[in-house]
């Protein structure tokens, strides 16, 4: 048997890699988050990371694996399903499936756009130079300002709406991904079914408006 | 009651095909669909025309030949119910109808209605079946199985292999299926031994035949005249991951 070949190995491995990253998003919301705590909460987050030396790459490089093979495998898939369906019905019907369900590629693709810029913009910064990190005075304790990368960049109307539009596009990857791999795992046993399905919308839309919130309270100077 | 039929007319695998228009007039409410569409078809032979093909067989519901997606959806909008046994009181007089054959890769059309299954008897052939002896007779309740399995089993094999979680899965994704026959097998005695086997080669049949791979949109549940449940779909998925675990007999 060959995982890479079987359509149920091919799901396991979008489902675990999927799982992994969204255990990535997690971290990474919870750590951004300290934005709201101030400058000195999310510049010592920051710090702290950076410190990690050698581990930040070892990570670094299971991230680019873990992306890598999801959005292989997701591509793939949608390439044979497409394959697989020939001219559309004179009447398209569904009854149950969702919008995110039907736009996962597409989702998944702007993801990986705004992941693109997203690492241009704030880990290697070449996107807006004047006012990053590396370009700004170091904060109090002479760490890098983040901080400040942050509210300047999201003060930026164009920027914010680059990342509210990505995270609105998460929030539905996420509305479908994540009860998704219950079932694909084998968890699903019929009557839990329903609830499962609920719990990772309303999963989404938290993971959604907490990362949207970020942007969103900076534009509105409510964070600044 | 009088309507209006929009049927798909296609001569062949090759052919094009189109939606032509026919009128059905006096339609009775208790004719099934099937009875309406004979009807169709006696005019259109008299009329020396080419009569509209469609696969029946049965017509009490369990034979699974039906396969047509009528307004959109396969065996049509009453819930759990093949064509022929979908009945005319459920449309109203002047009502427009769309009827389409199962569209798939995997069932290339033969002719208007009727679609080539032949794919899924190949998923079948891969391992839908339990390798033992036909000797004599067992005898009753020589072999025990538990109620909750012994029904359990039964779900999964109220399948009729009619293909419509095909015609309904947005990938042509043949999983519902599949995992009815690979469920029912596992879990039963007699097609435990072969289990790992089996849910392999089940599996690998359905990319090979030009089926879809599933993304859970569970459509083919929403559209199965037997009510399958994608809970067997889970099933499949464990006893894939349980196949991935070698035994020592390997």
């Amino acid at each position: 048997m060959n995982l890479l070949t079987n359509t149920v190995g091919k799901k396991i491995l979008m489902a675990v890699t999927g799982l992994l990253l969204i255990a990535f998003i997690t971290v990474h919301l919870i750590g951004n988050l300290s934005v709201f705590a101030g400058a000195d909460s999310i510049n010592a987050y920051a710090k702290a990371l950076h410190d990690l030396g050698p581990l930040v790459w070892l990570f670094r490089l299971g991230m680019v694996a873990l992306f890598a093979i999801h959005i292989t495998f997701g591509i793939q898939l949608y390439m044979e399903n497409k394959a697989a369906t020939p001219d559309p019905y004179a009447i398209e019907k569904t009854l149950v499936t969702s919008f995110s369900a039907k736009t996962m590629i597409f989702t998944g693709l702007i993801i990986l756009a705004f992941l693109l810029y997203h690492l241009l913009h704030f880990t290697l910064q070449v996107t807006n130079p004047s006012i990053s990190a590396v370009n700004l005075p170091l904060d109090a304790a002479s760490r890098l300002d983040v901080y400040s990368m942050m509210v300047f960049s999201f003060q930026k109307v164009f920027i914010s709406l680059i990342y509210i539009v990505a995270m609105i596009a998460l929030l539905l990857h996420l509305a479908h991904g994540i009860s998704s791999w219950v079932q694909t795992f084998g968890l699903s046993t019929g009557p839990s079914q329903d609830k499962v399905i609920s719990i990772g919308k309303v999963l989404a839309i938290v993971y959604g408006l907490a990362y949207i919130a970020i942007p969103l309270f900076i534009l509105a100077r409510i964070v600044n | 009651m009088d309507l209006t039929l929009h049927v798909w007319r296609q001569n062949g695998p090759e052919d094009s095909g189109k939606l032509e228009t026919y009128k059905a007039a006096n339609v009775s409410p208790d004719q099934s669909f099937l009875e309406m569409l004979d009807e169709v078809n006696d005019d259109l032979i008299k009329k020396g025309d080419d009569p509209i093909a469609f696969d029946h067989d049965c017509r009490e519901g369990i034979c699974g030949m039906c396969s047509q997606v009528i307004n959109g959806r396969p065996h049509g909008q009453q819930e759990q119910t093949t064509v022929c046994q979908l009945h005319m009181r459920e449309f109203n007089d002047g009502d427009e109808i769309f009827i389409e054959p199962w569209r798939a890769r995997a069932f290339p059309i033969h002719k208007d209605l009727i679609v080539d299954r032949t794919a899924l008897d190949v998923v079948m052939q891969a391992g839908g079946y339990t390798s033992c002896h036909t000797g004599g007779i067992a005898d009753g309740n020589a072999l025990l199985v538990g109620k909750p399995v012994a029904d359990y089993a039964m779900d999964a094999a109220e399948c009729i292999g009619c293909g419509a979680c095909v015609a309904a899965c947005p990938n042509s994704s043949a999983m519902l299926f599949t995992s009815a026959k690979v469920a029912q097998l596992a879990v039963l005695p007699q097609g435990k031994p072969e289990a790992k086997r089996r849910v392999k080669a089940m599996t690998e049949a359905i990319l090979s035949e030009g089926f879809g791979n599933c993304t859970n949109h569970y459509e083919c549940e929403a559209a199965c005249p037997k009510g399958i449940s994608v809970k067997f779909i889970a099933k499949l998925n464990r006893e894939y991951l349980k196949s991935m675990i070698p035994s020592s007999t390997e």
